[in-house]
């Protein structure tokens, strides 16, 4: 599993600039950003390479933080990439709570999933899917 | 255990009985005593000696805080000095000083009332009571003081504060039931635990008996815990009595109101109409034993409702709910009378959120639109947009069940609503802007 940082903001003019500013501060590093907005507040999911630190750094400073666990998966980068691997764990009958995509080189994009059940990873694996481990994303803290 | 078994737990014919034998001698004591009660009466073409039925009450004019200031300070005295044991004064801080006087009779009557709510505690003559309400012209010190006496109890008169004396006696004397402001237990249990004690376990106090200023139930819920007790509400007020009008009994459930001294209604402070049982309103009262200050229907501007039920306890004496502010503090939204308070206890429920909330009240077209801003816990795992969205179904449909109107739920980021412990900004009213 990958440990995300998930914070929850208002939705209100500058506060997306202020968090980063913040974490910018504390000496964290974003690789990948995400908002999941409605119409008062936003969700913002972040990769980063020291996620216990920046949601304590975080909350210190009057934010709600969290940590919460997803996993990541590489896909080829052709159509039906994402497909092929929504397909399956829709056939282990696992709900997906959300996920985002982000891509890192030509080859591959990376799926970030949150899933209603955590043991999906590693059937993910033994597959033959090529699921993405924490420590190539960040620093084990 | 009861303090008087015979007058708690009278059967309800027998006790309205002794109602209306003594609601016919104080009303007409009042009007042939008190100048104010016979000019009004007289006005309203009133008869105080044709009262057949305790339903006959109704027809009485009011009498209001306003009367007590403009009378100031012996214009409703029925007696003459020389039978007045004792003054008790309000503290003028929102006009005139009002001064509410006590015949000797009247005292021992308030220790009773109060006594009786010892008892519930589960007090006697072997309790050690210590009295941590300010002793003086506030009614709190004294009328606790007067009801540990009559309990035969053990007083300790520490009055407020110098907290951490007040916790060195509760531990040294070994206190068994504390009396004194929601807020200040709080503060007395919070400097114990400070001190090193756990005091639930450590220290013997096993009852608290808590008035004067609201309290949530989340904040009863953390005093109960921390001091490993039974709670207590206590209400009065200095222009009817003093704490002892209505005490909470082990059910805690409402507080039984002394119904062999006072005689309530609960009315619509608009329209001063009886609101049915269970319905919120206006708490007014009728003395029925009082010699030096009687009073025929004051309005106490208390909003409270009758708890209808047979109580476990075993007293019959009908009990109301905690109060749940002033009518002063009523706010009216799309013609709804709505308390602040009534938000609290739905936002205290949630575990969910942290107890800190804003109203924000505007105006949308012709219809009042109500926000709630709310912080979710620490521990709320928000990370699921669906979780949130849940959350604030459930709040809304809770809040639209207890207040009769639909509210719109915000959630803010933590501390972005001020923290200050009772005088909090709780509602900003943007309608006439």
């Amino acid at each position: 599993m990958i440990e995300q940082l998930t914070v929850l903001l208002e939705n209100k003019k500058g506060r997306l600039s202020g968090l980063c500013r913040d974490l910018a501060d504390a000496g964290v590093n974003m690789h990948d950003l995400f908002v999941a907005d409605t119409s008062d507040f936003g969700i913002v999911r972040i990769f980063c390479d020291t996620p216990k630190r920046a949601a304590k750094v975080l909350t210190d400073k009057g934010y709600r933080a969290v940590v919460t666990e997803v996993f990541a998966v590489r896909v080829p980068n052709r159509p039906g990439g994402l497909a092929d691997l929504l397909e399956f764990i829709d056939e282990q009958g696992v709900n997906i709570e959300y996920g985002y995509c982000f891509s890192r080189g030509e080859e591959t994009a990376i799926d970030v999933l949150k899933a209603a059940d955590d043991t999906i990873e590693s059937k993910l694996a033994e597959a033959g899917f090529d699921v993405v481990e924490a420590k190539e994303v960040y620093q084990l803290d | 255990m009861y303090y008087q078994e015979e007058i708690e737990t009278m059967p309800r014919a027998d006790l309205e009985a002794l109602q209306l034998e003594r609601l016919r001698k104080s009303v007409a004591y009042a009007y042939e005593r008190i100048p104010l009660y016979k000019q009004r009466f007289d006005e309203a073409g009133v008869d105080p000696y044709a009262i057949e039925s305790l339903e006959d009450i109704k027809r009485f004019p009011f009498i209001v805080k306003q009367d007590m200031r403009d009378a100031y300070p012996f214009g409703l005295f029925a007696v003459p000095n020389s039978d007045v044991a004792r003054i008790h004064a309000s503290s003028g801080t929102t006009g005139q000083a009002t001064v509410v006087g006590h015949t000797a009779n009247d005292l021992k009557n308030w220790g009773d009332c109060f006594a009786r709510g010892i008892y519930m505690v589960g007090g006697n003559e072997d309790s050690t009571i210590q009295v941590s309400y300010g002793y003086g012209l506030f009614t709190g010190g004294l009328g606790a003081h007067a009801g540990g006496e009559a309990a035969g109890c053990t007083v300790i008169p520490t009055s407020s504060g110098n907290t951490k004396r007040q916790v060195q006696m509760m531990r040294d004397l070994k206190t068994d039931i504390l009396a004194c402001t929601p807020s200040y237990a709080l503060l007395i249990a919070d400097t114990a635990i400070e001190m090193g004690y756990n005091p639930a376990e450590d220290f013997a106090v096993s009852g608290v008996i808590l008035g004067a200023e609201p309290a949530s139930e989340g904040m009863r819920e953390e005093i109960r815990q921390k001091l490993g007790v039974q709670y207590c509400d206590v209400y009065g007020l200095s222009e009817v009595m003093g704490p002892g009008v209505a005490m909470e009994c082990s059910a805690s459930h409402g507080l039984h109101v002394a119904e062999d001294q006072f005689f309530f209604e609960i009315v619509n402070p608009d329209t001063l109409e009886p609101v049915p049982d269970g319905e919120w309103g206006e708490l007014v009262i009728t003395t029925l034993t009082r010699e030096c200050c009687p009073l025929v229907r004051y309005r106490t501007r208390d909003v409270t409702r009758v708890i209808v039920e047979d109580c476990p306890c075993g007293r019959t004496h009908r009990k109301i709910d905690r109060i749940v502010g002033r009518t002063d503090d009523m706010m009216i939204i799309r013609g709804v009378n709505v308390f602040p308070s009534q938000i609290e206890q739905v936002v205290t429920g949630f575990d969910e959120l942290v107890p800190h909330y804003q109203i924000v009240l505007t105006t949308k077209g012709p219809l009042d639109r109500v926000e709630l801003r709310v912080e979710t816990a620490p521990d709320f795992p928000f990370d699921e947009i669906r979780a949130l969205e849940g959350l604030k179904k459930r709040l809304a449909a809770e809040l639209k069940s207890n207040l009769q109107i639909a509210v719109e739920i915000k959630f803010v980021e933590p501390k972005s609503i001020e923290r200050s412990e009772g005088k909090a900004k709780r509602i900003i009213d943007l309608r006439n802007q």
